[in-house]
Formats: structure tokens, sequence, C-alpha cells
């Protein structure tokens, strides 16, 4: 098991100018780490749906590298885009798998299957043009810049240690971000795309 | 040609259409009656299929499209619809840019009577979710495309092409 902040600590070193997209609890840690927020858009909103909308921006801009920390428990609610990803095959595109074995966000319940599943395997049968696993910080350092190298569809799942959220919604303290809309406006300005 | 074969809606009329409104890709599931639409569309240079597993990934990838400044029409069935609750909530309404969805209107009999509750239920969901929608059922209609893409820009909200014709010029 590795620490989300570790991976993304790591990743930042090889991120260049990459989009970058998260969900689920470990993604929270990105907005404190990234280094370019103007390229860090936000595309949740549905159960699910976050990995849909980097497909689509990455199918979109196909002369950018994007990438996106997925979370298991969104996965699973949106098993079919892993095909939907590899049958289109966007060279461009990165979904990394932050895999803590449970809803960390509703207070740790294990997910289907928690310790049995092998996701680098689903995207690997369902046709990415590369998979990796890591379970092990070293690893993963030693190896996140060049799978960043290669050709997408990459998956790369990771285990990472369950940060999990007990107290009651309305008693959360939420650090502040940008909303969708304002990510979404940021990064067009930074591309140039008009509305 | 006959009244009835001038009549039927043809495909090639929503090709015209989605070129007209400078439509970039078309995501979808394609289904049984819309073969022949699918096969025109994937022979179309100016449009990029994104066929897609489930039909709710559709809207939620029509908005990275539209990030991008892409032009994304979703190309369902009016069950897939009804199962897309969630992502036409979240990912469309919520995220409010210009999205024409066309939803084939399964079991649609213009008689007022259906035995298949996938249509009983279509305008009941669409009115739920504030969705405003165009009837496309022969030839004639096919303008009401065209305003549905400039309802979808003028209100930066999804906007429903219901095509009640799925058993005639679709599928030869």
């Amino acid at each position: 098991m590795i620490e989300a902040v570790d991976v993304f600590n790591a990743f930042q070193d090889h991120r260049g100018d990459a989009i970058v997209t998260t969900t689920g609890r470990a993604g929270r840690h990105w907005k404190n780490i990234s280094t370019n927020p103007n390229r860090d858009v936000a595309l949740g909103g549905a159960m699910g749906h976050t990995a849909s909308a980097t497909f689509g921006l990455a199918v979109g801009l196909p002369d950018e590298k994007v990438v996106l920390f997925d979370a298991e428990g969104s996965l699973l609610m949106n098993l079919g885009v892993l095909a939907t990803i590899s049958g289109k095959k966007p060279k461009n595109f990165y979904h990394i798998l932050l895999d803590n074995e449970s809803y960390a966000t509703t207070g740790g319940q294990p997910v289907p299957n928690a310790e049995g599943i092998n996701y680098a395997g689903m995207a690997r049968e369902a046709g990415y043009a590369s998979t990796h696993e890591f379970n092990d910080l070293e690893d993963f350092v030693t190896n996140i810049g060049s799978i960043l190298d290669e050709t997408g569809p990459v998956f790369v799942s990771v285990k990472i240690f369950a940060e999990v959220e007990n107290a009651p919604i309305a008693l959360r303290v939420r650090e502040p971000a940008r909303s969708r809309d304002e990510t979404i406006r940021d990064l067009r300005a930074e591309l140039g795309i008009s509305e | 040609m006959t009244q009835e074969q001038a009549q039927i809606l043809r495909p090639e009329t929503l090709i015209e259409e989605f070129k007209k409104n400078g439509v970039t890709h078309i995501i979808t599931i394609p289904d049984s009656e819309t073969n022949y639409l699918y096969e025109l569309m994937v022979n179309e240079p100016s449009l990029d299929i994104i066929p897609v597993s489930r039909e709710g990934e559709s809207m939620s990838t029509a908005l990275g499209l539209n990030i991008a400044g892409k032009v994304p029409v979703c190309l369902i069935q009016n069950t897939g619809m009804l199962e897309s609750g969630d992502s036409i909530r979240g990912m469309a309404l919520n995220a409010g840019f210009p999205l024409v969805m066309v939803v084939g209107y399964r079991g649609w009999t213009r008689h007022g009577v259906t035995p298949d509750t996938a249509a009983t239920y279509t305008e009941p969901f669409l009115h739920a979710f504030g969705i405003n929608y165009y009837l496309v059922e022969q030839d004639e209609d096919g303008d009401r495309i065209s305003a549905a893409f400039a309802e979808a820009r003028e209100t930066r909200r999804p906007v429903v092409v219901l095509v009640g014709d799925e058993y005639h010029g679709f599928n030869r």
C-alpha cells in the first residue's frame, strides 16, 4: 500500500504540461500539490462519470496528454468505460486508478470483492495499450516517468491506504476549491479554446 | 415514388442537419432501428463516431468534448435515456452546455395507446427533467433538428430530438 499523497508527489515530478483530472477521496490531495492549476480540471458531478468526461476531453484534444486519477468505487459504477476507452484508443490518455478498496467518503465500507479484483487485468483484457500495477512506492517512483512516455491508452492500478471520512457530511470541513465551471473556464483560457 | 415513401424520415436528413450545425462527434450505442444511419455516419468524413458501452457515458463524454471545443451529439434510444438520469442531471443539465440528444422513440405509435412502457415514460421523463424536445416523424420535420440545435446553443442546455419513425427509413 502507498499513501495517496506520495503517489501525487511522484507524479508531479513527471507531469509536464499534462491536463489532470481527479475523482474520489484521495483525489483531493492533488490541488495542494499541483504546480499548474490552469491545467487541472474538475469533471465530477455524476457517479462514475469522471472517467467518461476525461475520455471525451482526451479525444477532443489529441495533441494534449490527459491524465485521470480515478477511484475504484467510481470505476465500478461505470465499468463499461474500460471497453469504450479501449475501443477508441486515445493515444494521449493515461488512466491511473487509486484503489483503496473502500468507499472512503462514506465511512470506509468495502467495495464489492474489494481485495479480489484485478483492475489492471480487467483493463488489459478490455484492450488498453498497456497496463501496470503498483503496491510499493519505490516501484511507482521508479517507473511512473517512463509509463507517461508510453502510447495510450495506458492503465495504472495503484493500491493506496484508505483515508476514511466518518463525520456527518454537514459537519465536514471542506478546503476551498475552484468549482467545475471555474476549472473549465481556466483550462479553456489556458488552451485558447473559445466557447 | 409514392406519397408514403416521400414522407419517410431519411437518415440522410439527419446527416445533413448534423453537418449544417457543425457536429464533430456522434456518441452512440447503435440500436436495431438505426443501423442504416450508423452506416452513413461511419462513412461521413466530417463525423467522428464514438461507440460507448452504456448510454449514461454519452452525456459525460459529450461534456469532455465540449470543453475541448467540439460539437458532440448523443444518439441513443429512449430506454438508454431513462437509464441515464444521473448523468443527464450531473453532467449535462448542471454543466450548462449546449447538447443535442437524438433519442429513438421506441414504442411511439402516434395513436395515444402503446403497450411499450419505454414510450409511456419517455415524455414524462423529459418533463420531469425540464428538458425541451422536438418530435421528428417524417422527412419534412427535418428543420426541427436545426431548431433543437439553435435552442441548445441559446439556452446552454440539453435539448432532445425524439425520432418517432423507428420502423421505417432508418433500417434498410
